[in-house]
């Protein structure tokens, strides 16, 4: 009997193909739109015009008068229930329907529930709002301002804009390691604000049956067990009776992490009116209001010696977090994980102050597409790298590479104190630079300039922390970052998996049954996976910060292992030989002293329904609790060369090599999709997408024409190496991935950019590098900094 | 995106068009490709009472040469077929250039260049285009034809010269007089994101001498901008250095430029600068060949 070839029953490392696309490329997706509920109502949002004014009246009365309309909602009425305000998951509260003072633009006025919903539109155009408009702040320095006014004027002990102050590392140590430095290199940087933009928007339908009194909503969450949670405290409904269905999700890239106005609306609407409610978000809303990532200001310094040795970092970050401190975060870290910057260098010091602050801008800070915060962590990072390395005159790869935690140096302590476990850092460089050819660019460059062409190249290499908990350390308001597997193989051999993580394109559909198949031998054909519904699933954390196979994935493999544990005794009681005379081969027991004589594991699975032995108990189904050691630390070098056009400012890439070493990889096909899409938000990010406001907190991004995603025309190619380093804790030596190009991936293109045009003296762009930008630092040789201001005059 | 309720008429003929929009009495808007009203009606910035889809009238998809070099469009020509026209690649290459620049493929498929002009959006492509080619168009409405040149036709942001019930029926290029060249550039942030600025070059030459000459230009000012000063200077001159700088320079002066999301004045008139200068060397690296 020759063994399974876990390639063919696509077990670890097969390039399946994606189960889920089957639905989704025809049309057959089930999204929150496609659900129709029988007498289901539709409702619509009346949001502010403006950024900051006090509300003086709310008529509603034209809008009831409108045939058809069922229910209008506004702040007084939710007071009357406790609703006006609800905790965010950052213990502070946000409003759900404006009762005081309207504090963005886009903030939640009133609600209308109609049969239809243009009907419920043209409702909420009847609404008469009375607004007295109050001063605007639209970022961190005039928040704190003396003569700023008070945004949270709804707190107690909320004297000014000011959220927190929070610091962590070694301030002592880091001045020391700044007194003994021959050279300080500085730099000021401002990450802009940008949304996840999924491509569908948000929504939900609430169902409450008044007859059983369960509530049944279907919602677009990356997080539906939190979202029970959530709701059962909010509404004070007993949690058993609360059931969260999160079908398919067009993307979410934490944008759909958060609890949102709209769902709680729709909720109360259904329990008053008794009919199903369906709220779905448009492009403006979710743009506008929902939660956006990044906002961040960096100071940062980097002590240095002579010959390029890294003696330590002070970074200082002000972040601007909107009118209500929203972030999605483990509750602990104010400023997410900011403080994972520098890891995967060798650097004995370092120290981090940060400062959030109010403005009458949308509520956030997700972790787009990011482990919290760690985006601008390693964006901060590596521009600061790239700063001393032209600060030093030295060879920006060379002073990377000095600079490594070498490979025998894990498990490391990082300067802000986590500790990471394994990389081959100075081998992905290698990697990166022979792929992108750098010496014979250096010389082309060269060339180049002499014909009056600008070409540039930038690097970024980073190691980020994904995959929260461990449960010690990280937690979301004091629920603690685990996850589940629930396996049920069935007497035929055929199993379904169920996980508390939210699958939104990651593919988990197809990597889950990978895992099993890898793990017992089961085709993973004959692995249905299922996520999303809390009245199924078991508890979990959701899918969001690149956690999903470091947590969830590793539960899958234990659950696997522990059916594995229990058929083993199926086995030898089928096989007539003791326990530990069994040996185990890819799906298949056998005895150890007779290879010939053995069981596979599907006929383990029927004996567990019709030929158990005794005391032992029928079936074969498990679940599995996982909490993590420690994160996982995934490594990536990204190299882009570029070409400026100096006469427009324009730039193009010529090549972006991505070497990424995520430890080992389930379905190569599957991560290379992860790494592409990261790389063109990467791409976006430095180059077009972000959202700004002008100075009375009108939002400049509010639809797909100002809020610029690159399309395929502009996607330039991308290049991709592997590495492979394993997790030393993983069950099967996996990192996360979902999330490193975006991460690491702007910072390469920023440095290309600014590579090409060095001989400006032009030392920093701000993201994004629109080509007005670009021209101007190349023409009037200063840096431009700051968010791109929205300069209109008539 | 919920529009306004609002009534739709799909006729079969251009009397029954004009007839539908005369009985509208000013509440009615002509539907063609729909790439502009559908997202301002979807927006509610636009609430129509009537929408009048002309989709359905027979004969308005071309685009053809007569025998003397005049090049027609009708109004339900869309964008694509401006695109792969064989025919402008041929005979027009100011419009050859435009065409695949304008928005992006999904929204050519349906968007119209009649439409286009009629919209007058000061950032459209094909206003610049055509009034560099000096073109006019042709409207009927209950009393008949009548021919509207460019310049009078769009005459202000979003607002053309058709009565509430007339229908564009076709654009016309007039016939060259000599060999057309010429070019359309423009910088935009994104497939399908309007021009920060651009501009349209459209020359006739004979022999190494310009014998003709249009500049446009693109999202530069509150509606379009005929820089006719600076083709001016082209005209019975060798296109050399010193007279493409002299082009630029004035088309540059004309841009009447404002700062915004999409860059600063300053920043927008150097573009109109750098691309009339742009596509005007080429042009004169070709005659310079061909003569
Ligand atoms: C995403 C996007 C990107 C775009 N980018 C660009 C761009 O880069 N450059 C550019 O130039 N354009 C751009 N456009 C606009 C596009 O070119 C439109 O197709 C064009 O502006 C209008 O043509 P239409 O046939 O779609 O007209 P419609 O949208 O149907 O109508 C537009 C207006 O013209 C009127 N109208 C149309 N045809 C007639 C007629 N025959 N007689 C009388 N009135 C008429 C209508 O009543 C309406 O007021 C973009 C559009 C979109 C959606």
């Amino acid at each position: 009997m020759t063994a399974l070839d876990e390639i063919k029953i696509g077990g670890m490392g097969a390039r399946r193909r994606r189960v889920e696309d089957n639905r989704f490329i025809r049309g057959r997706g089930n999204y929150i739109d496609d659900i129709v509920l029988p007498g289901m109502l539709h409702m619509e949002i009346l949001r502010s015009p403006l950024a900051h004014a006090r509300i003086n009246s709310i008529d509603t009365s034209k809008a009831w008068d409108i045939p058809g309309v069922r229910l209008v909602l506004t702040g007084e009425m939710m007071a009357t229930r406790n609703l006006a305000w609800m905790p965010t998951l950052s213990y502070d509260t946000q409003a759900v329907l404006a009762t005081d003072k309207v504090r963005f633009q886009g903030q939640e006025v009133a609600c209308v529930i109609a049969d239809d919903p243009y009907i419920a539109k043209d409702a909420c155009e009847a609404i008469v709002v009375d607004y007295e408009p109050l001063p605007v702040i639209v970022n961190p320095t005039q928040a704190t301002a003396d003569d700023a006014p008070l945004i949270r004027d709804d707190k107690e002990n909320q004297p000014d804009n000011v959220i927190y102050d929070w610091e962590v590392g070694d301030r002592a140590g880091t001045d020391q390691a700044f007194e003994r430095a021959d050279l300080v290199s500085t730099i000021q940087l401002h990450y802009p604000r940008s949304h996840p933009a999924p491509l569908e928007c948000c929504g939900s339908i609430a169902d409450f049956d008044r007859s059983t009194s369960k509530l049944t909503v279907y919602m677009t969450t990356q997080a539906p067990h939190i979202v029970r949670a959530a709701v059962a405290l909010i509404a004070e409904l007993p949690e058993h009776m609360i059931r969260i269905i999160s079908p398919d999700l067009g993307g979410g890239f934490g944008n759909k992490v958060p609890v949102y106005p709209g769902y709680v609306m729709s909720i109360l609407a259904s329990i008053l009116t008794e009919r199903p409610v369906k709220w779905i978000e448009d492009r403006t809303g979710n743009l506008i209001s929902t939660g956006f990532g990044r906002d961040v200001y960096l100071q940062g310094e980097m002590a240095l010696r002579r010959d390029g040795k890294i003696l330590g970092v002070r970074m200082h970050t002000d972040a601007d977090h909107g009118a209500f401190f929203g972030d999605a975060q483990p509750s602990k870290f104010k400023i997410g994980l900011m403080h994972s910057a520098f890891a995967c260098y060798d650097i004995p010091t370092a120290h981090l102050t940060a400062r959030g602050m109010y403005t009458n801008k949308a509520p956030g800070g997700v972790a787009y597409r990011c482990s919290f915060r760690v985006t601008e962590a390693m964006f901060f990072q590596e521009r600061m790298v790239q700063a001393a390395a032209d600060d030093l005159g030295m060879d920006q790869a060379e002073f990377r590479r000095l600079n490594f935690v070498r490979d025998d140096d894990f498990p490391h302590r990082t300067p802000f104190g986590f500790l990471t476990d394994s990389g081959q850092y100075g081998k992905c460089l290698d990697v990166g630079l022979k792929a992108v050819g750098y010496q014979d660019f250096l010389k082309q460059k060269e060339e180049a300039k002499k014909r009056g062409r600008l070409l540039g190249i930038g690097i970024s290499t980073m190691t980020e922390p994904l995959g929260a908990g461990n449960s010690r350390e990280y937690d979301i308001l004091g629920i603690k970052m685990f996850d589940s597997a629930e396996l049920r193989v069935h007497m035929t051999g055929k199993a379904i998996l169920r996980t508390g993580a939210k699958t939104q394109g990651q593919g988990h559909e197809t990597t889950w049954a990978q895992i099993v198949a890898h793990e017992l031998g089961l085709p993973a054909e004959d692995v249905l996976v299922e996520e999303g519904d809390t009245d199924t699933a078991p508890f979990g954390m959701g899918t969001y910060a690149s956690r999903s196979t470091p947590v969830a994935g590793a539960a899958v493999a234990m659950v696997s292992r522990k059916i594995r544990a229990k058929a083993r005794k199926l086995a030898a009681h089928l096989l007539e030989v003791s326990e530990e005379d069994v040996d185990w081969e890819l799906g298949r027991f056998y005895v150890r002293s007779a290879p010939d004589r053995g069981v596979t594991i599907q006929e383990c699975a029927m004996a567990a329904y019709s030929n158990m032995p005794d005391g032992l108990e029928p079936g074969l189904e498990g679940n599995a609790y996982y909490d993590p050691p420690n994160l996982t630390w995934p490594f990536a070098c990204y190299i882009a060369t570029v070409e400026v056009d100096p006469e427009t400012g324009v730039w193009d890439v010529l090549n972006m090599v991505a070497v990424d070493d995520c430890g080992v990889r389930i379905n190569p096909m599957v991560v290379e999709g992860q790494i592409m899409g990261g790389l063109t938000e990467a791409y976006a990010m430095a180059s077009m997408q972000f959202i700004t406001f002008d100075a009375e907190g009108n939002c400049v991004g509010s639809n797909f024409m100002d809020y610029l995603l690159p399309t395929a025309w502009e996607t330039p190619g991308y290049e991709l190496h592997e590495v492979v380093t394993p997790c030393p804790h993983h069950p099967i030596g996996a990192k996360g991935i979902g999330e490193c190009a975006t991460v690491g991936g702007p910072a390469a293109f920023v440095n290309a950019v600014l590579d090409a045009i060095k001989d400006t003296g032009v030392r920093n762009i701000d993201m994004p590098l629109l080509p007005d930008r670009v021209y101007e630092a190349i023409t009037e040789r200063h840096d431009v900094s700051g968010a791109p201001p929205v300069k209109v005059d008539d | 995106m919920y529009p306004s309720r609002f009534r739709y008429e799909a006729p079969h003929s251009i009397e029954e068009a004009v007839g539908l929009l005369q009985a509208g009495d000013g509440e009615a808007k002509v539907l063609a490709g729909g790439q502009s009203l559908v997202p301002l009606i979807k927006l509610r910035f636009a609430s129509p009472e009537l929408l009048v889809d002309i989709n359905d009238l027979p004969g308005l998809a071309y685009h053809r040469a007569d025998p003397d070099g005049t090049i027609r469009v009708g109004a339900l020509c869309r964008h694509a077929d401006l695109e792969g026209s064989a025919l402008l690649a041929d005979r027009q290459p100011t419009m050859a250039a435009a065409a695949p620049m304008v928005a992006d493929p999904i929204v050519r498929n349906r968007g119209t260049l009649v439409g286009s002009l009629c919209h007058a959006d000061p950032q459209g492509d094909w206003a610049a285009v055509v009034t560099a080619l000096g073109g006019h168009v042709v409207a009927q409405g209950p009393g008949g034809r009548r021919t509207i040149p460019i310049g009078k036709f769009v005459n202000g942001p979003f607002q053309n010269a058709l009565a509430y019930d007339e229908i564009a029926v076709e654009a016309v290029i007039p016939a060259p007089g000599g060999t057309p060249a010429g070019g359309y550039l423009k910088l935009e942030r994104r497939v399908g994101d309007f021009a920060t600025a651009g501009a349209a070059v459209a020359v006739e030459t004979s022999g190494d001498l310009v014998t003709r000459a249009g500049i446009a230009l693109t999202g530069v000012g509150g509606s379009t901008i005929d820089a006719a000063e600076a083709a001016q200077v082209l005209v019975g001159r060798p296109l050399g250095a010193e007279v493409i700088a002299e082009a630029a320079d004035l088309a540059a002066r004309a841009a009447q430029p404002k700062s915004d999301h999409r860059g600063s004045a300053k920043y927008k008139r150097h573009l109109v600068h750098t691309f009339v200068e742009r596509i005007l060397t080429r042009v004169g690296d070709t005659t310079e060949r061909a003569a």
